[in-house]
């Protein structure tokens, strides 16, 4: 460790004198020995590739076709998993849950990242305090603690219910209630927007400032620069929560488990779709439909994320070399 | 949020400082933090009060609540499942660290063939969703009778599979300068020696910030402990947490759980108080390179 770092500090532009001299002359005989050095730095991730992630996704698209339950030998099916899984009002049920939330969830959690941190983006004084205390929520709002948090505020006669009724809307606790019982887990993910808010505020702050005074002396209102300079100037960073956040949101588990009570009621008003997964699979082990599930749940995702990364060219702008 | 863009020139240097930022601010601080603040307060209430009563905080605080957890629940007590969490949760960072910023080095340090074609692969597994992995997964960890053990919640921090650490670990690595390794290889260094004495001390940030992300989402981890820990002495928190809950939802000890709830939340807290520029940071830059 000692001479290296001393070489380095000592004679900077030595160091940077030799580099060509370094790579024509170090890298040549060495190509074999980087590519050794390169496999075995990677071991792990190459193992974990392949036995937990590669190879289960082989065996999950065998199980898929397959009558299993764990502890018989799997038996193939073709595609009466699939046939069956649509043919099922739960799961139909499921997927109409999972739908609404994300595509309720996602946007309003999304919308009010980029809102606050525009607000947050005007003032110096006072971000660094709000950007974390914005962001605790994130952090905790995973947990089972979290989720009888909400469970409590939300029911029969705390806090959600007598405000609701204050104003005149008398629905009671909204965990009880099959028709809301969704919007308290969207709630839940929306209060989580501070991960979000983080990344625009960070991208906010690499707007060049002379853009805005440039377009302010052309007497572009405040609408017009947060459409033609901000929009276009975050999109990246967008694109990114956008993606993130929607395929994240699709696996939503433990929530929607713990807010309402492990049931997933009432009435599968909160049956998101990992919950199904969840009960086929590991309460009524049939590994076969839970596996045919999964894959339906992959290919949603990858749909998504294609037409996503497909529709980038329209509204993404990237700058060719941003510093 | 439309006041947001109404207000002149975004990202003004003028210091707007004025009392209408800080309003709309508080506000939604009080919004945010109420639910934090609620269960501090309830956990000091008695049950019967604590879905119920509008005070934030209870005229006559009981501690009872705390007290209870000492006893346990169902006969294990309460020290049992945060030293498990604490288990797991420690040997999940140990893992991460390891595993993710060796694979890190060989992708921002060695050039090596197929790198680019192993780095899109590390990429994709980012947006794989977790679920296709879980029926086979356990599967095999049934077979290998590893059901009920840590091992199936460890394994994967042990072989890279977070991949979101990598990312970031790369990312940093990246921006550290190649001087640094030419002169060191001169020196005589090998890859391990680079990685080991000058790439790792350089990294601390990234370090930190995934040891600190690795131990609150194994605390906070609930459907891994779920599936594969079937036996409440081996219970992690949240599985622990889930015993106080009765079939109908009302827990017979309201108070209990709420408190214990706090309990939990604890570690999570005073990790974001100690840390939260790095967490904040680590989260901000992993947006800008995506």
């Amino acid at each position: 460790m000692g001479p290296a770092v001393t070489l380095v500090k000592d004679s900077p532009p030595a160091a940077r004198g030799t580099r060509s001299a370094a790579s024509a002359t170090g890298r040549r005989p060495g190509r074999r020995r980087e590519n050794l050095a390169g496999y075995l730095f990677m071991s792990p991730w190459i193992a974990g590739f392949l036995l937990l992630t590669a190879g289960p996704m082989a065996a999950s698209l065998y199980f898929a076709f397959t009558d299993y339950n764990l502890f018989n030998t799997p038996k193939w099916v073709g595609f009466d998993n699939f046939t069956q899984m649509f043919d099922d009002p739960r799961w139909q049920r499921s997927v109409e849950v999972t739908a609404k939330y994300v595509v309720i969830g996602t946007p309003l959690k999304l919308l009010l990242a980029l809102g606050v941190a525009m607000l947050l983006a005007q003032s110096r004084r006072g971000q660094a305090f709000y950007r974390a205390a914005f962001y605790a929520p994130s952090l905790i709002g995973a947990s089972v603690s979290v989720g009888f948090v909400w469970r409590s505020l939300f029911s029969d006669g705390a806090i959600v219910d007598r405000t609701q009724t204050f104003f005149g809307w008398h629905v009671g606790g909204w965990v009880g209630n099959a028709d809301w019982v969704l919007y308290c887990l969207v709630a839940l993910t929306v209060w989580q927007f501070g991960a979000p808010m983080v990344i625009f505020l960070a991208g906010l702050k690499q707007v060049p400032r002379e853009l805005y005074e440039a377009a302010e002396m052309d007497g572009a209102g405040p609408l017009r620069r947060f459409w033609n300079i901000t929009l276009p100037m975050i999109s990246p960073v967008l694109f990114f929560n956008v993606l993130l956040e929607t395929i994240h949101s699709f696996q939503i588990f433990g929530s929607a488990y713990v807010v309402s009570n492990a049931t997933c009621g009432p009435a599968d008003a909160t049956l998101v779709y990992t919950c199904y997964l969840y009960q086929q699979g590991f309460q009524n082990a049939r590994m076969g439909f839970a596996a045919a599930m999964a894959w339906m749940l992959l290919l949603a995702v990858a749909l998504v994320t294609a037409v996503l990364f497909w529709s980038q060219k329209k509204w993404v702008h990237y700058e060719e070399d941003a510093r | 949020m439309s006041a947001t863009t109404t207000r002149p020139p975004l990202l003004s240097r003028r210091r707007t400082g004025s009392l209408g930022w800080h309003l709309g601010a508080l506000a939604i601080l009080a919004v945010i933090l109420y639910p934090v603040v609620w269960v501090i307060g309830a956990s000091f209430k008695p049950s019967k009060d604590i879905i119920n009563s509008l005070r934030l905080f209870p005229s006559h605080p009981i501690l009872s609540n705390f007290k209870g957890l000492a006893d346990g629940i169902a006969d294990i007590s309460i020290w049992t499942f945060f030293q498990n969490s604490l288990f797991y949760a420690v040997g999940a960072v140990v893992g991460v660290l390891v595993s993710c910023s060796l694979t890190a080095y060989a992708f921002a340090r060695i050039r090596f063939a197929g790198r680019n074609l192993l780095f899109s692969l590390m990429i994709g597994t980012l947006l794989l969703p977790y679920h296709v992995l879980l029926i086979p997964q356990y599967v095999m960890f049934q077979k290998l009778g590893w059901i009920n053990t840590y091992v199936p919640l460890l394994i994967g921090k042990y072989l890279a599979t977070e991949a979101f650490f990598v990312f970031l670990m790369v990312q940093f690595m990246r921006n550290l300068p190649r001087e640094l390794d030419e002169a060191a290889r001169l020196d005589g260094c090998g890859h391990f020696r680079i990685y080991w004495s000058i790439v790792l001390p350089l990294c601390r940030p990234a370090l930190i910030t995934s040891a600190i992300f690795t131990f609150i989402n194994a605390w906070n981890d609930f459907m891994g402990p779920l599936i594969y820990l079937n036996e409440p002495g081996k219970y992690t928190v949240s599985l622990g947490l889930m015993m106080f809950r009765d079939s109908d939802g009302v827990a017979a000890n309201y108070g209990g759980m709420i408190a214990m709830s706090l309990v939990a939340l604890l570690p999570v807290l005073l990790f974001f108080l100690a840390f939260q520029r790095y967490l904040i940071d680590g989260m901000a830059t992993s947006g800008l390179k995506g």
